[in-house]
């Protein structure tokens, strides 16, 4: 029916010489307009996130509106369990649900190249697949450079087993690669959302940098995993918890580090001509260590929690790519932790080509899996921080 | 006979009111049962649908600005209830609503500044954040952690008194469980057809009616146990026709419309009947201030039906309705979308915008904007209607909770014959009429429950305590 509406619109606004208003949406686009709609009638969630605040600048939800607001659902969950118009009630109102199902087509329509957005659509497939491979090359070349797995112990010389320049250009062009896809995607899915805010004036330098500060703070601090109040989001039922916030953040933060201990690992090798392996109280290993454990202990309460996690919340389909990205990062961690432990010993050519499997795996599938999710909603909680700026279209004459 | 089960005090109703009693008769100390009649998933009654709390303040208060003096939230009960209050009570109320709040709290109620389109009263009432369900689910957190037993769909279907004093219930599915004493918080009877259809009659057209309200609320609100407390021979106050009464989307569905059904461009346009005819003031006041009389304006309209209309003008300065409006873009085609007589139709907007005066529209102030010669007027807020595309809501009555109930005192008992109950107390909508007799304002209705739902836990843990002494 709304599809039909929207179609109508447009050929009423082609006839009228005017741009198209709304593209035809799809069943979940439309099925966010339709909860929408009712929720702007309602409003009571106002105070939980910012996806309600944000709705109530609306009284129409077209493509740009709700690929907007769906992804700055965190999928918290609190909005459900207040609902009066949940499922039983008829209206049938699941906005973290209905969010989630249309985020992953948000994904998959701006992924860049287009074809392989659908590896988001089978993404178990997609990640063990990439991890066999990854691991399996890896495997390959140990066995092609040393002739065996098990060389004996090489003083915890990486280098020995694959040379810096071979995992540099490899690593280099997956990362490369990866940051790219991510990049034309985020720019896809910016222009795709823009239109939402077309009838506004264009946001002055200071008013983006207002925003981009709040953004950065909102990102770091998840804020909207806090409810609004500051007790936390929904786990496995009505009550809130802080531990969503708090796994997430040792995942984040400890993803993080390790990427600065890498980061910094590489300017040594090349600025400062100091060669791996370095010292056990070296900075590179000191962050890797403590990113190491961040990522060990991030994804393993999250995936307690997922596995707790109230089935209403989000899409039960997606479950296995939000696992197995979590088993992903786990396993990077458990692989890294363990080649510092054993970098001395005779395991280490097999553990670093397990290591460097699962990391290329991660780096492989980051534009096509959940990693995206925190891209995409990072720019969706910077176009609310501009939209939250600008001057609200709307009056109420209780406002 | 042996009671080694029995609790000390058993809560009938889930919604706030029994809440309240629950978590009050527990800190109390007493051993608590509640029996909610609905599942679990439709627990909670129509407080599920609420959102705020109307609170007196003497300065600006957490999520509360300026102040609401007793004197001035007395003054507005009594002129939305025409006086049909009882001044002890309604102070009482007045008075607990300014101390309960962190109370509620405590207990996981989190509160927030208004919603947007509420700021109107940011004075007066507090939002619960999330709205009314998030209590409700605060509450039954608490009750449980602090060790109330909760059954779901355990309806109540009769009280077994001696005399005026409590000695059990028996449910539905015929069960008799008895307590020391008991809270009946089992709300009004809105969900009853029947006795809707009952106590509104037939009218001078031959209709009836109720026959065309839908409820906003709960389904779960029969009101068998207050039929029985009447059949029982206790004490009633309120008139059966009185309710919170809301004029609502006609397409809302007949049981939990609650908030998104109601239809705020009533002032900004204006309302006829089924014959294309106007019939009140839409400008009289500030729309929430007038919302709560439109259900009763148009339950006396032929087919209780109402259809507000507004031109483009109107768009985007009224909270969204959730259903969209029949559109229109001549005057003509949208009386035959509705259904109306075209004719008649066309000539009462047309009389109505001719009788527009011009002034200075402002929708934030009682304007200017008013008709001249026009009978009903419309005193604020008249534009002329003459900007397509035009919009038509049809309106039906949305009934939210009605206020016949169980007479009480300042210690929220039963009477008998006018003798107070020394173990039975009643809170919540099952006695709300004693402080509202007709009318409504915002966040009234969970200030008396919260308010006697509190009391009545604390009367009858005293209660089941005094049995305890009296039986040692």
């Amino acid at each position: 029916m709304q599809a039909l509406e929207a179609l109508g619109r447009e050929a009423a606004a082609l006839a009228n010489g005017g741009r198209p208003v709304m593209a035809i949406l799809s069943a979940n686009e439309a099925e966010v307009g339709r909860q929408m709609q009712i929720c702007n009638a309602c409003r009571y969630c106002e105070g939980f996130c910012a996806v309600f605040p944000a709705m109530t600048r609306r009284l129409e939800f077209g493509k740009a509106d709700v690929h907007y607001l769906a992804n700055l659902c965190h999928n918290c969950g609190a909005c459900l369990h207040a609902c009066q118009y949940a499922p039983p009630h008829e209206f049938a109102v699941n906005v973290p649900q209905a969010m989630a199902k249309l985020r992953l087509d948000t994904y998959t329509d701006y992924a860049w190249p287009s074809a392989l957005g659908r590896l988001y659509q089978r993404n178990g497939l997609t990640l063990s697949l990439a991890s066999a491979f990854a691991l399996v090359l890896f495997l390959l070349l140990a066995l092609l450079a040393r002739g065996t797995l098990f060389p004996g112990p090489l003083q915890g010389n990486f280098y020995a087993v694959f040379g810096h320049n071979l995992l540099g250009l490899m690593f280099g062009a997956v990362f490369g690669m990866a940051v790219l896809a991510l990049a034309i995607g985020l720019a896809r899915f910016w222009r795709g959302v823009s239109p939402a805010t077309a009838a506004q004036d264009a946001p002055t330098p200071g008013l983006y940098r207002a925003a981009s500060t709040e953004a950065v703070s909102d990102v770091l601090s998840l804020k909207y995993l806090g409810g609004g109040h500051g007790q936390g989001c929904n786990n496995a039922d009505d009550a809130f918890t802080l531990w969503r916030r708090r796994f997430h953040h040792f995942t984040f933060y400890g993803f993080g580090l390790c990427f600065a201990a890498t980061g910094l690992a590489t300017l040594y090798h090349y600025l400062l001509d100091r060669h791996a392996p370095y010292a056990l109280d070296s900075l590179p290993v000191l962050l890797g260590t403590a990113g190491g454990i961040g990522l060990l202990i991030g994804p393993v309460g999250l995936l307690w929690l997922n596995l707790q996690r109230d089935p209403a919340h989000g899409d039960v389909a997606q479950r296995p790519m939000d696992r197995g990205f979590i088993a992903l990062l786990l396993l990077v961690s458990l692989s890294g932790l363990a080649l510092l432990l054993w970098r001395d010993s005779g395991a280490m050519a097999l553990l670093l080509a397990l290591h460097l499997g699962v990391v290329m795996a991660l780096f492989l599938t980051m534009p096509y899996g959940k990693f995206a999710h925190g891209i995409f909603r990072a720019a969706a909680l910077l176009k609310n921080g501009i939209e939250k700026r600008q001057p609200n279209t709307l009056a109420l004459p209780g406002d | 006979m042996k009671h080694a089960n029995r609790v000390d005090v058993l809560v009938i109703g889930g919604g706030n009111a029994a809440l309240c009693a629950a978590l009050m008769a527990r800190e109390a100390g007493a051993s608590v049962l509640l029996l909610e009649a609905a599942p679990r998933a439709w627990r909670g009654g129509n407080s599920q649908h609420t959102r705020n709390l109307r609170c007196m303040h003497d300065a600006p208060q957490d999520v509360l600005i300026d102040a609401y003096p007793e004197e001035e939230y007395w003054q507005d009960l009594l002129k939305v209830t025409g006086g049909i209050t009882n001044e002890e009570l309604a102070r009482l109320t007045i008075r607990a609503s300014s101390t309960c709040r962190d109370w509620m709290r405590s207990h996981g109620v989190h509160f927030q500044p208004p919603l947007s389109g509420a700021l109107h009263v940011a004075r007066t009432n507090a939002f619960f954040m999330g709205g009314g369900k998030a209590l409700v689910n605060a509450y039954f957190r608490s009750a449980e952690k602090l060790g109330v037993q909760v059954r779901y769909e355990t309806p109540v279907v009769s009280v077994e008194m001696d005399g005026e004093r409590f000695i059990a219930v028996h449910t539905a599915a015929g069960e008799r469980i008895t307590a020391k004493s008991c809270v009946l918080a089992a709300g009004g009877f809105e969900s009853n057809l029947d006795w809707l259809r009952q106590a509104w009659g037939q009218n001078e057209r031959g209709e009836w009616p109720a026959d065309n309200f839908l409820i906003r609320g709960t389904r779960f609100n029969l009101g068998v146990l207050l039929k029985h407390m009447i059949a029982a021979g206790a004490d009633t106050i309120g008139d059966p026709t009185q309710a919170h009464m809301v004029a609502i989307d006609a397409r809302a569905p007949l049981y939990d419309g609650g908030i998104c059904t109601r239809i705020d461009c009533v002032s900004l346009g204006v309302v006829v009947n089924r014959e294309g005819v106007r019939f009140y003031d839409e400008g009289e006041d500030f729309w929430p201030k007038r919302y709560a009389i439109w259900g009763r304006l148009v339950a006396q309209q032929p087919g209780q039906v109402g259809y507000s209309i507004i031109d483009q003008k109107a768009i985007g300065r009224f909270m969204p309705p959730v259903f969209a409006g029949t559109k229109a873009d001549t005057l003509d085609e949208l009386a035959r979308k509705l259904g109306l007589p075209e004719a008649a139709f066309v000539k009462t907007v047309q009389d109505y915008n001719a009788a527009c005066q011009s002034g200075t529209f402002d929708h934030t102030a009682l304007d200017d904007c008013a008709t001249a010669g026009l009978l009903p007027a419309k005193t604020h807020w008249a534009r002329p209607i003459d900007h397509a595309p035009f919009y038509g809501y049809a309106l039906k009555p949305g009934i939210t909770f009605t206020y016949l109930g169980l007479k009480v005192n300042a210690q929220a008992a039963v009477h008998f014959a006018g003798r107070p109950s020394p173990n039975l107390f009643v809170a919540g909508e099952m006695m709300a009429g004693n402080v509202l007799g007709k009318g409504y304002t915002a966040g009234v209705g969970m200030s008396i429950g919260t308010a006697f739902g509190r009391i009545a836990g604390t009367q009858a843990a005293i209660a089941a305590r005094r049995i305890d002494h009296a039986s040692a």
